[in-house]
């Protein structure tokens, strides 16, 4: 292959050893602890082909969910698409750099944090998407710059009627006391299968505060996979939140190390599930330095037979004195089909923390439906209400107005998809 | 406007009413009063369509159609009210945006077209003026983190702007201290007209000082067993609830 060729002996290695280590491991399967409720064996058995880049419908997605005024990165099937983006809006102090050509031409910082921001024995499928490492979109953040632009990395993926396998890859890097806001949207054209195995790092530099939200709204019948992590440097503030209403199966891995006194994180999420489809959110927390706060809320909406899994993950390690962790997990169950499995799992080792954890699984509020009954909505009205609201906690986080809107809109559309079918 | 005849009431397993009679005409005011556990706010819940609540006889007729058949939202729509003794909190729930989906709710069932934002908080400024009500309960979520007061407040003013043709008042000053009350009654007497009717639930006379009703009635055990005029309440406070009793009444 041309690309293998052309790329630099540390980005041959890191691919061959991510490959050995995915030799070794293999796919998990639900005898292993973490894979224990998410059985990936239609992954696993189906061998999609890597997609080879090209796919009609990339142009006419990427359009429909372009925010005005933003940076707009697009990665078709794991290549980064230059003529698909648009980089007219690009602020000083952003640089963006497509992988293959970055790394060919040595691009600063590359190097340095590419695949370094996570650990590939933890995370099989990010072992895999390495070992296919190739392209995709690298954004550094200078020290010292606010970025007002928004970024937006529009994944696409899809094979024009054949169903493939594309291993995309986003890295960003914020200088000290830099700060920006990025999202990440995952897309492909509706009803079509394909595996999607995205890999996203970033480094959140002394002081700096990035806000990094995903849009999974994946084609329902998508197997969707992916890595996020995070590296927060002392001071710095990073906030994750990830919306979710698409693909059969989805599986987020989101980990966040607080590497320097005095980070902050945020950690957020709301899905939605009808059908036969799966939900699968594992976090993990990594609390290595004294004086970091973490806040973690994630919930779900489960229509239909859906199931969803939470796996949220604490560390304290023994030198993290006066961490504050707070985690509350919630599900709302609509029918008697639907389950999940809601897993905290606090590990801590030192001694002067406040570590609290709370899950919540259950129905609608009964007394709450009546209340607005009585004052005159129907029950679907009131049911709209309160599901609006429910999920509205975590929506209000979104700091960009047009992609609030855009989620929101898309979020709200497949819950009245997804409980008019269940009802 | 409402006839309730031998209404029969069950709370899981027990009857809690056991038959009861009571008719209210257009713009008169009743007060139920009783001890506790006497069943005052099983009538006010049985009323509203609450589903804890079954009806296993008799008959409620509101402005002669069956209210019994009717969903909670339809009766609501049909301008009965019911203040709640204890309101639900709905975090995530604006209370201006819910009372504007109530109210236009209610319009649309009308035939009348729905209000904007703007005409709605036109609607809704002057109603807070009235009950003296600060303009920040709007934007707070319904009832969330509201105190005992401030919770009756906004039943009030939910029922100001609903402008039902019946309202009724569960304990609505149980936990009020006197301001509150009296806040709580000038509402209520602010929209006192020959067009519309209350039932006025309560445990204590008090409120009565403050809401003159023209009918009050005595319910113990689940049955009425004494009503009068406002004397009656007045003669409540004074001995107590003992001897009210269905006996006591045929003395």
């Amino acid at each position: 292959m041309e690309t293998l060729v052309q790329a630099p002996a540390w980005v041959k290695e890191r691919r061959e050893q991510a490959s050995r280590r995915f030799a070794e491991v293999g796919f998990p399967t639900t005898r292993q602890e973490d894979w224990r409720f998410t059985n990936i064996a239609p992954i696993a058995d189906a061998k999609f082909p890597l997609a080879n880049g090209t796919f009609g419908q990339a142009s006419s997605l990427v359009a429909g969910v372009k925010l005005p005024g933003a940076l707009t990165l697009a990665i078709v099937n794991g290549q980064f698409a230059a003529g698909l983006s648009d980089l007219s809006a690009m602020p000083k102090g952003v640089r963006i750099a497509g992988l293959r050509d970055g790394a060919r031409d040595g691009a600063d910082g590359l190097e340095r944090h590419l695949g370094k921001v996570f650990n590939i024995d933890a995370h099989p499928f990010a072992a895999l998407n390495t070992s296919h490492l190739d392209d995709g979109v690298a954004i550094f953040i200078a020290a010292g710059a606010v970025i007002e632009t928004p970024i937006h990395v529009v994944t696409v993926t899809g094979g024009d009627g054949q169903a493939v396998t594309a291993h995309p890859r986003v890295l960003v890097v914020a200088g000290a006391n830099s700060q920006a806001r990025i999202a990440q949207t995952f897309i492909g054209a509706a009803d079509s299968v394909y595996f999607n195995n995205a890999v996203a790092e970033v480094v959140v530099g002394e002081g700096a505060i990035v806000d990094y939200y995903t849009d999974q709204r994946e084609s329902e019948r998508a197997f969707h996979i992916a890595n996020i992590q995070a590296h927060v440097e002392a001071k710095g503030v990073f906030a994750s939140h990830a919306f979710a209403t698409g693909a059969k199966i989805q599986r987020h891995d989101i980990g966040i190390g607080l590497k320097g006194e005095g980070a902050d994180c945020t950690m957020n999420g709301v899905y939605l599930a009808d059908g036969e489809r799966l939900m699968d959110t594992h976090t993990s927390l990594d609390h290595a330095m004294p004086h970091c706060t973490s806040h973690e809320i994630y919930k779900g909406i489960l229509a239909g037979k859906a199931k969803a899994v939470f796996n949220g993950r604490i560390i304290v390690r023994i030198d993290a004195q006066k961490t504050d962790a707070k985690q509350t997990n919630r599900a709302l169950l609509l029918s008697d089909d639907a389950t999940i499995n809601s897993n905290p799992q606090l590990e801590i080792f030192a001694d002067d923390v406040k570590c609290t954890h709370g899950a919540a699984i259950g129905q609608l509020d009964e007394e709450a439906m009546f209340y607005l009954q009585a004052r005159g909505l129907t029950r679907a009205e009131a049911r709209d209400m309160l599901l609006h609201a429910f999920a509205g906690e975590v929506l209000e986080g979104l700091k960009i107005p047009a992609l609030r809107e855009q989620i929101e809109t898309n979020f709200f559309n497949a819950l009245a998809r997804d409980v008019a079918l269940t009802a | 406007m409402l006839q309730v005849k031998n209404l029969k009431v069950r709370v899981e397993d027990r009857e809690i009413l056991k038959g009861i009679d009571l008719t209210v005409n257009t713009g008169e005011v009743h007060a139920i009063m009783g001890p506790n556990g006497s069943g005052k706010s099983t009538l006010a819940r049985a009323l509203s369509g609450h589903p804890g609540y079954e009806v296993t006889e008799g008959e409620v007729l509101y402005n002669g159609q069956d209210l019994l058949d009717m969903d909670p939202d339809e009766r609501a729509r049909a301008g009965v009210f019911m203040a709640f003794q204890y309101p639900v909190e709905i975090p995530g729930v604006n209370n201006a945006y819910f009372l504007k989906a109530a109210l236009n709710a209610k319009r649309k069932q009308q035939g009348l077209d729905e209000l904007d934002a703007i005409d709605f908080m036109k609607v809704v400024k002057e109603k807070l003026k009235v009950l003296h009500i600060d303009d920040s309960m709007l934007q707070r979520s319904v009832n969330e983190g509201f105190s005992g007061g401030e919770k009756k407040r906004n039943e009030i003013f939910h029922m100001a702007v609903l402008e039902p043709a019946l309202a009724v008042l569960d304990e609505t000053d149980s936990g009020l201290d006197i301001d509150a009350l009296r806040v709580v009654a000038d509402g209520v007497n602010a929209m006192r007209s020959p067009d519309r009717s209350f039932i006025v639930v309560t445990h204590y006379q008090r409120l009565l000082n403050y809401i003159v009703p023209d009918f009050v009635h005595v319910l113990s055990d689940g049955k009425i067993v004494r009503s009068g005029g406002r004397e009656l309440a007045l003669e409540l406070e004074e001995k107590g609830y003992a001897g009210q009793t269905a006996a006591g009444a045929r003395r």
